[in-house]
């Protein structure tokens, strides 16, 4: 329903009422009636659709008696010719000052479908089906086409079945033949639908059990509409008052305050609740762990490229160029720019030879060297990438070599198939010590201390392999929470092939060791799927209420 | 360690490892045939190397053991077959008179009746369309892309100018190895020498234990026709790898005394000998330990022998001050 307030726009074919041309008392007069347009016809518009003077009306009818009462809102707007719908909306309103109290009404009624106004005025459809069948008088009935082609094909079909059900036809060979006469026959739905439409759809019109047969054939539905009675509140009054709010100035200078009816507080409320930002729990972790390498004495290392060559990735790492891990399989390759400008050209051919024919006491891996694979952009593998850039840089730097604790946290990407605990992105941690003769012995002596910082105090050691270091050792703690063995991270000692092109000292070694971020996070938060953690599915929530993130320490430390 | 990958390598290197055994001594004795290589393999799988391993006497786990290593390797090493890949032959099937040919042929030239199939396909690139659309051999249609367009696909043929093989696809029916055969020939062709050499040293090694005279593995003259060059294959000779005692010590962290590391050492299949006056260790590489490139994989080998975790550990004594970068403050 379109509705117009006031009185100017209306349809076009009804002249405004502002130009009837006008009389002395025409302000006397009420209003001539306005017309709004209801299902594309007009219909005389409900009178004044001002709320406050709905209000009025409503606590002037009550002063009549201290006991009068709106027995149904909704009766009380047809008399009045309000909008229902606003007409409640007032009485809502003035509930909570407590000008008025209510009881709730709900009342059911009966409507007519679409198909049952048909059948209202046309009949049933297994009486229009028993007439067609008798038409032509010869009581012999009529094939289904026929009958079709009579009656349509919808009135047919529901027609001819219920005309069955009722014993008024029967099926004669391929021919459906009527077995009583129209006059001995009542149309009990019609007669069902008129009472209804009659008493204007009161339920008790018609026994219940036609209703239901009635709803199931989708003749009529139930509507409930939910009213009100109104009587007096406690804080009823002829006319509303509108409480202050506040006390103001003004009112405590002019004595208004005395009079002046106030608005209760309502201590009940809860507070409008104050948005914030949040950490995630991998960089609360993140966190933790970069006080922790801080407080070690290691530098942070500058990890905000996450494209790389494979130069830099792979080669400088003294990683094959045949190695799996280099397949699109396993590593992302950049489509645009597919290849890096440039790498340190007396550096890259340093590492080319090691590559092919080996040097400084290595025989090298012997293939060839290709510099299109090298040149390769990618999304790099590990952070590794840049702690290599890091070794390069410091065994140049003015000065020289200068033993140095380095660093990082940050993402990774390999294209694995992921699962509960594996994703594509993930971050590393990793940290790695340059000094001259350093040992295994060094190397578990840094884990051991890492570790006992974020409370894990028990340590093996077991051969691994990585192409990039040797020896290499796969870290395995015991772990607190989980009360069990599980590897916590890698490590190992730096090739001399890969440190021998960057112009280290010879003596010079480089310790490293690193593990994952989610790891350590899925442990701590007791998330079993990483996928819970990181990425689209995460739930916001979990991260509104993450704990913080505290590592205890073993005490000594 | 490719050693590793069979049931054989393993009991080799623990037994040694547990001192039960010593590292087998593998002898590598004169060709009795000859494989020459011609031109056309250059556009397209260069390399080939041979071995023959004689009077093998498999039985049904050591079969399959034999074929799984093959697989293994392939998937591995051999990168699926691109980089290098295998072929074993009964040599009592195929014509041995005259020396065996590898070569690169057009496709319409090859015709042979490849394993497990009865019908013999007198084009091979209609084989590889076989090969590429039959589902019951689906699991080779990967290898087709190696050489499904080129013009000329490699092959190696016996002297009656049959294929013996088609390499990296398949090899032919007729001369295919089963549990009872003696004498095996083996062929690797690779576009990576250094490879090659290393898959049929692992092959032979694992597997010359069934042999007539264990750990004896007969040699192939291998001549490329274009260049002139001959090698002998497999060379299984050891290499020797020179450590210092201070640099073995040091990367350890431990302090041994050079007897105590040879004897460790051995343990790894890398035995040694001292020189005192250069202070330093010399080992012996088999040919089943590829993955020895530097003084630092001997070192490596020390200290797992040793154990990790007796290993002592030292605390931290690099003094520097932490930083962090300004953009994560």
């Amino acid at each position: 329903m379109i509705t117009f307030f006031g009185c100017c726009c209306c349809c076009s074919a009804i002249p405004p009422a502002c130009s009837i041309p006008r009389h002395h008392h025409h302000h006397h007069q009420a209003p001539l009636a306005t017309y709004v347009l209801q299902n594309n016809q007009p219909v005389r518009h409900k009178k004044d659709s001002n709320m406050s003077s709905i209000e009025d009306a409503i606590l002037t009818f009550l002063s009549k008696s201290e006991d009068a009462i709106i027995s149904d809102t909704y009766t009380y707007a047809e008399e009045q010719n309000m909008n229902h719908d606003l007409v409640i909306g007032s009485v809502k309103s003035l509930l909570p000052d407590e000008y008025v109290a209510t009881s709730d009404l709900s009342t059911s009624f009966l409507t007519l479908t679409k198909e049952g106004t048909e059948i209202l005025s046309n009949g049933a459809q297994e009486v229009l089906v028993l007439a067609a069948l008798l038409e032509d008088g010869s009581g012999e009935g009529l094939s289904m086409q026929e009958l079709q082609a009579k009656v349509g094909k919808g009135v047919c079909k529901i027609g001819m079945g219920n005309c069955m059900k009722n014993k008024w036809a029967k099926k004669g060979g391929d021919k459906i033949v009527p077995i009583k006469k129209l006059e001995e026959i009542k149309d009990e739905v019609q007669i069902a639908l008129k009472s209804i439409s009659d008493s204007e759809g009161k339920t008790d019109s018609v026994d219940s059990k036609v209703i239901a047969v009635l709803k199931r054939r989708k003749l009529v539905n139930s509507v409930t509409r939910k009213s009100y009675s109104v009587t007096r509140g406690p804080q009823y009054a002829p006319k509303r008052v509108k409480k202050a709010a506040d006390l103001t100035k003004e009112m405590l200078d002019s004595g208004a305050w005395e009079t002046t009816q106030f608005k209760n507080y309502n201590f009940l409320t809860l507070g409008e609740k104050v948005g914030g930002g949040y950490l995630h729990p991998l960089l609360k972790v993140r966190a933790e762990f970069r006080k922790i390498l801080m407080q070690m004495g290691f530098h942070e290392m500058p990890t905000n490229k996450w494209v790389e060559s494979s130069f830099w990735n792979f080669d400088s790492l003294f990683q094959p160029q045949s190695h799996p891990a280099r397949d699109a399989h396993d590593t992302f390759f950049i489509k645009d720019p597919a290849s890096t400008v440039s790498v340190p050209e007396q550096y890259y051919e340093r590492v080319k030879t090691m590559h092919e024919i080996g040097g400084s006491g290595s025989i090298g891996y012997r293939y060839d060297f290709k510099r299109e694979e090298a040149f390769k952009n990618l999304l790099r593998t590990h952070t590794t990438a840049v702690s290599s850039q890091m070794l390069y840089k410091l065994a140049n730097q003015e000065g020289g070599f200068k033993p140095q604790k380095y660093f990082s946290i940050d993402r990774v990407f390999r294209n694995e198939t992921m699962d509960a605990t594996h994703l594509c992105e993930f971050h590393q941690v990793e940290g790695l010590v340059a000094d001259y003769d350093l040992s295994l012995g060094d190397l578990i002596g840094t884990i051991e201390t890492f570790f006992q910082k974020i409370g894990i105090t028990q340590l093996r050691f077991k051969p691994a392999f990585n192409p990039y270091t040797e020896p290499s050792m796969e870290i395995f703690g015991y772990h607190p929470d989980l009360n069990q063995w599980t590897e916590i991270g890698n490590s190992g000692m730096f090739r001399p092939e890969m440190l021998a092109p960057m112009g280290l000292p010879e003596n010079v070694r480089v310790i490293a060791w690193g593990l994952s971020l989610e790891r350590p996070t899925m442990i701590k938060y007791r998330i079993s799927n990483i996928r819970d953690l990181f990425g689209h599915k995460v739930d916001m929530a979990r991260t509104r209420t993450a704990p913080v993130c505290r590592f205890e320490s073993a005490a000594s430390v | 360690r490719y050693d590793l990958l069979c049931i054989e390598g393993l009991t080799m290197a623990l037994q040694v490892f547990q001192q039960q055994r010593e590292t087998p001594k593998f002898v590598v004795t004169e060709p009795k045939h000859r494989l020459v290589v011609k031109a056309d393999t250059e556009r397209i799988r260069p390399f080939v190397v041979c071995a023959v391993l004689r009077g093998v006497k498999f039985d049904k786990h050591s079969y399959n053991s034999f074929l799984d290593l093959q697989d293994k390797l392939h998937f591995n090493i051999c990168r699926r077959r691109s980089l290098v890949s295998m072929g074993t032959h009964d040599l009592s099937k195929v014509d041995q008179t005259a020396p065996f040919v590898y070569d690169a042929r057009r496709p319409e030239d090859i015709s042979f009746v490849p394993l497990a199939q009865t019908k013999e396909y007198t084009n091979a690139r209609e084989l590889l369309d076989f090969y590429r659309t039959d589902p019951s051999v689906k699991h080779l249609k990967e290898y087709t892309d190696l050489i499904y367009d080129s013009e000329v696909y490699p092959v190696i043929l016996d002297s009656k100018d049959r294929v013996m093989s088609l390499p990296p696809i398949i090899n032919s029916d007729f001369s295919k190895i089963s549990q009872d055969t003696r004498d095996i020939f083996i062929e690797i062709t690779a576009v990576d020498e250094n490879k090659a050499n290393i898959v049929l040293n692992t092959l032979v090694a694992m597997f010359s234990c069934y042999c007539e005279t264990p750990y004896h593995v007969e040699a192939v003259e291998v001549e490329y026709e274009a260049t002139g060059r001959k090698v002998v294959t497999p060379n299984m000779n050891s290499r020797p790898m020179s450590a210092s005692v201070r640099y073995l010590n040091a990367i350890s962290g431990l302090d041994l005394n050079p007897d105590k590391i040879c004897a460790i050492l051995t343990k790894m299949m890398l035995s040694g000998t001292y020189d005192e006056k250069s202070d330093t260790v010399t080992v012996s590489v088999p040919p089943t330990r590829s993955d020895v490139l530097h003084a630092c994989d001997v070192a490596e080998d020390m200290a797992i022998a040793y154990g990790y975790n007796n290993l002592e550990k030292r605390p931290l004594t690099t003094i520097t001050v932490g930083r962090q970068q300004p953009i994560n403050q």
